[in-house]
């Protein structure tokens, strides 16, 4: 698919971010210009997605507004902004989770390399197979550690005792869980804490080698060294994978993101590297929120 | 603010209120288990065996001999509106004994009331006995002798000694004369049956010629003639056994001197309850108590144990289960996971939930004329056409009993599995949606495994509710006397047609439908006992299933 698009301007004003020409097979990240946004630099980028014009209604309320943005493949790209601006939703679209929302209506495309998930004939299944989830609160399954981790195996019908011992330890070790768990596999999954349980649901999404991780807060329920460990492993994560974060926890974003994404009220306020961002805003709207005088 | 402001405001009256409520549950389950505690089990008890002399009205004497099942004070103008002026003022209070004196065969009545004024003084006569027997009911009377056809063996002080040793080779003969009429006949009996219902079918069979069917019914006869020979062979031994155990004759005397010849056949158990010691009444205590949970009724239900009616409960109640839980499961999955919310499903889930508070009786009519009379009569008409007209499952039965009270508790089954669907946390599901699980993946291996403590909620309210029903029962399948267990060595081995018996209804014959009242109430405590003991027994094992299925699925994140 070929396309080419500038920047698109928003009646408020509000810029979202690049434009970007594809070649056939993927992006071709040296083609990208960007307008009025000149921090955001992805020529160095191969992208990995590409949100092009997004809307979503809950009902007749309008959650996100022409949402435009590409995700940089093996980077960390953060989205922050006040509870409530959407950036969990918007999250929850490059998966289709908001599909089990009977209400919810969405247009435009996002494009996964270059496919759009939305279209006709897509397996939900499948396409959650290349894009796993992280949610907020950990949500082991009540079976044994080793079960949770080989679930997403045993769904493709992985029966062979010695791959599905051999995933598990590499996702148990990937998520730097192994060595804390490798003696009780058996148990029951809930006996393990907040923050292991965690890192365990990041192994179970990286067991079936999905291409993108998408995380929604995932530290939001843990105390702060557990914190720090999901933080360490998301660094170590992003050499192989794609990985998208929403928190509303600013220095989190800065911590761990290459690039960051501000929301507001359903807008993509300002997208730029992390670095950008934080240290220099563009508009007036992401420098009162990160320096604290709301949200 | 005043001092009783005070103490309204600080909530006590509301600690006690609520402890007054509580207390109250439990001094009525307290109570009431008790009681039938108390009553039924000590029916078990060999209770001694007294002796007076009564005067009766018109001035005769007579001696009688049994046991006191217990007293009432009357006030004497009672007793002499009755009939008796000669033994109270009117300002008295007069005591009165209800006597089991037994020997109906002799005395129509086997339960008297004595008045006591009249009553000489209160024995207990050593050798008294009593003799439990299989028709007639108790007798109270003293030995004399033991026969064996006309001569006599012992006498005097060896009569017992030989009397209990004879009774052992009398009950094991009569044992082996029950195991030749339930096994060897019956197989017989079957085999017979087979051959009868086999040459129906033969007759029945259009695809056959003439000829043929000839041929064949031929072959079955020969078979029959066979069994025929095999079944005489069999009468002559039991004949023979009979004989046997006729042989020997205990002479009794009742209490008012008559002479009585009791065959020993007809004993059931010897007891002389007033030189048993502690440990002696122990062993005959546990031992009635082990009949009447064993045995088969005898005597109208009012004698005998409560085997097959415990049997019959336990295995309707089990097929019950195993009806209902996978249906009402399958039926509350679909309502809450698959089916589109709207006013139309609103309507559905209302109905199924008003159907737990239709009257059983109302279902006991719908299992009658739906399931006995529609579907068992279309199933005797496809499957079973040579046994026709006599139905096989067009008639009330152990399937029918099953699926009715099936129907009875569905209701509870899906509320309660509902319930428990709707409580597994959405990010559980989610969790399994993100990982490229189907929806129907997501159900089957997370949502159900997690709701399963619910179900078995659902299961245990179903078992109690049905082990407890009776009515219904009454129209589809269940009966005042099935000595024949539903289940046997013969194939199919269940026998979902057979009519069964069941401890509810049991309770309800006993109580209300004896000729012989005194008789049969303590045992409708006994039964109303093992009826709630066997509830009990059956929900504590569903409620240690769930328990554990609970800790396996423990969330402690919600």
């Amino acid at each position: 698919m070929t396309e080419s698009r500038t920047t698109h301007s928003k009646q408020n004003g509000n810029d979202a971010m690049t434009s970007t020409e594809q070649s056939s097979h993927g992006f071709d990240a040296s083609q990208l210009r960007s307008s009025d946004a000149p921090q955001l630099n992805l020529a160095n980028e191969k992208l990995k997605m590409d949100v092009q014009h997004l809307n979503l209604f809950y009902g007749n309320d309008q959650a996100l507004k022409d949402i435009n943005l590409v995700i940089p493949e093996k980077k960390v790209t953060a989205f922050i902004g006040p509870s409530g601006c959407g950036k969990s939703t918007l999250l929850r679209c490059f998966n289709r989770m908001n599909d089990l929302v009977d209400i919810c209506r969405i247009e435009g495309k996002i494009m996964l390399d270059d496919k759009d998930i939305y279209a006709r004939g897509v397996d939900v299944a499948e396409l959650r197979r290349q894009i796993g989830m992280v949610f907020q609160k950990p949500n082991p399954f009540p079976k044994s550690i080793y079960e949770n981790v080989a679930y997403g195996l045993r769904l493709q019908g992985v029966k062979s005792k010695r791959v599905l011992d051999e995933v598990v330890e590499k996702s148990l070790r990937g998520a730097a869980l192994w060595d804390e768990v490798k003696d009780r596999l058996e148990d029951n999954a809930f006996g393990l804490s907040g923050g292991q349980q965690q890192r365990l649901v990041i192994a179970r999404a990286i067991a079936i080698e999905p291409e993108v991780i998408l995380l929604d807060e995932p530290a939001s329920a843990l105390d702060p060294i557990s914190t720090l460990k999901i933080e360490e492993l998301i660094n170590e994560l992003k050499d192989q994978y794609t990985i998208v974060i929403v928190t509303h926890n600013m220095q989190q974003a800065a911590r761990v993101s290459d690039y960051t994404a501000f929301m507001y009220m359903g807008e993509m306020v300002e997208y730029s590297d992390t670095d950008s961002l934080f240290t220099n805003p563009q508009k007036k709207r992401t420098e009162d929120y990160i320096t604290g005088r709301y949200g | 603010m005043s001092k009783k402001q005070g103490w309204f405001k600080s909530g006590t009256p509301w600690i006690w209120l609520n402890g007054g409520a509580v207390a109250l549950s439990i001094v009525m389950v307290a109570g009431l288990l008790g009681l039938i505690a108390v009553r039924g089990l000590s029916h078990f008890w060999p209770a001694p065996i007294v002796q007076f002399d009564y005067t009766q009205r018109d001035g005769t004497q007579e001696v009688v001999m049994g046991e006191v099942v217990r007293s009432q004070t009357l006030a004497g103008t009672i007793v002499i509106d009755s009939g008796r002026p000669d033994l109270a003022e009117a300002d008295d209070l007069v005591t009165r004994f209800l006597i089991k004196r037994g020997n109906r065969d002799v005395t129509s009545r086997d339960f008297m009331w004595y008045l006591q004024p009249a009553m000489g003084e209160m024995t207990r006569p050593r050798d008294a006995i009593v003799l439990e027997r299989r028709e007639w009911g108790n007798f109270y009377g003293l030995p004399k002798a033991v026969l064996e056809g006309d001569t006599v063996v012992a006498e005097g002080e060896g009569v017992m000694a030989e009397l209990r040793s004879r009774m052992e080779r009398a009950l094991s003969i009569r044992n082996e004369i029950n195991k030749i009429e339930r096994g060897d006949i019956g197989d017989v009996n079957y085999r017979m049956e087979q051959i009868r219902l086999g040459s129906r079918r033969i007759e029945l069979n259009d695809r056959l010629s003439d000829e043929e069917k000839a041929a064949r019914v031929a072959e079955l006869e020969a078979g029959r003639q066979a069994l025929d020979d095999e079944y005489s062979v069999i009468q002559q031994r039991l004949d023979q056994l009979n004989a046997e155990a006729s042989r020997d004759t205990l002479l009794a005397l009742t209490a008012d001197g008559r002479e009585m010849r009791i065959s020993l056949r007809d004993i059931v158990r010897v007891t002389q309850p007033n030189q048993l010691s502690l440990f002696g009444k122990i062993a005959n205590y546990v031992d009635r108590f082990w009949e009447f949970m064993s045995g088969n009724p005898r005597e109208a239900n009012t004698e005998g144990g409560i085997f097959p009616a415990i049997f019959g409960t336990v295995t309707m109640v089990f097929i019950m289960s195993l009806v209902v839980t996978p249906f009402g499961v399958l039926a509350a999955i679909y309502l809450r996971e698959y089916a589109k919310q709207g006013p139309l499903l609103r309507a559905i889930r209302i109905s199924v939930y008003n159907l737990a508070g239709v009257p059983s009786i109302v279902y006991g009519v719908f299992g009658l004329g739906f399931f006995v009379y529609t579907v068992g009569g279309s199933i005797d008409q496809l499957f079973y056409p040579e046994s026709l007209p006599a139905p096989t499952f067009g008639t009330p039965g152990l399937m029918w009993a099953s699926l009715t009270l099936a129907l009875l508790t569905l209701p509870v089954v899906i509320v309660s599995t509902e319930e428990g669907l709707s409580r597994i946390p959405s990010t559980i599901r989610q969790g399994s949606l993100a990982l490229g699980a189907t929806k129907a993946e997501t159900l089957w291996r997370v949502v159900v495994p997690l709701a399963t403590p619910a179900m078995m909620t659902g299961m245990i309210l179903a078992i109690a509710r049905a082990a407890g029903e009776v009515a219904p029962l009454m129209l589809v399948g269940v009966v005042k006397l099935a000595p024949t267990l539903p289940v046997d060595s013969y194939f199919p081995f269940i026998h979902l047609d057979r009519k069964i018996m069941h401890l509810g209804f049991h309770i309800y014959d006993v109580g209300f439908q004896s000729p012989n009242a005194e008789a049969a109430r303590p045992l409708v405590y006994a039964t109303a006992l093992v009826l709630v003991g066997i509830i009990v027994v059956l929900n504590l094992t569903a409620i240690s299933i769930r328990n554990r299925l609970r800790e396996k699925y423990r969330a402690d994140s919600d």
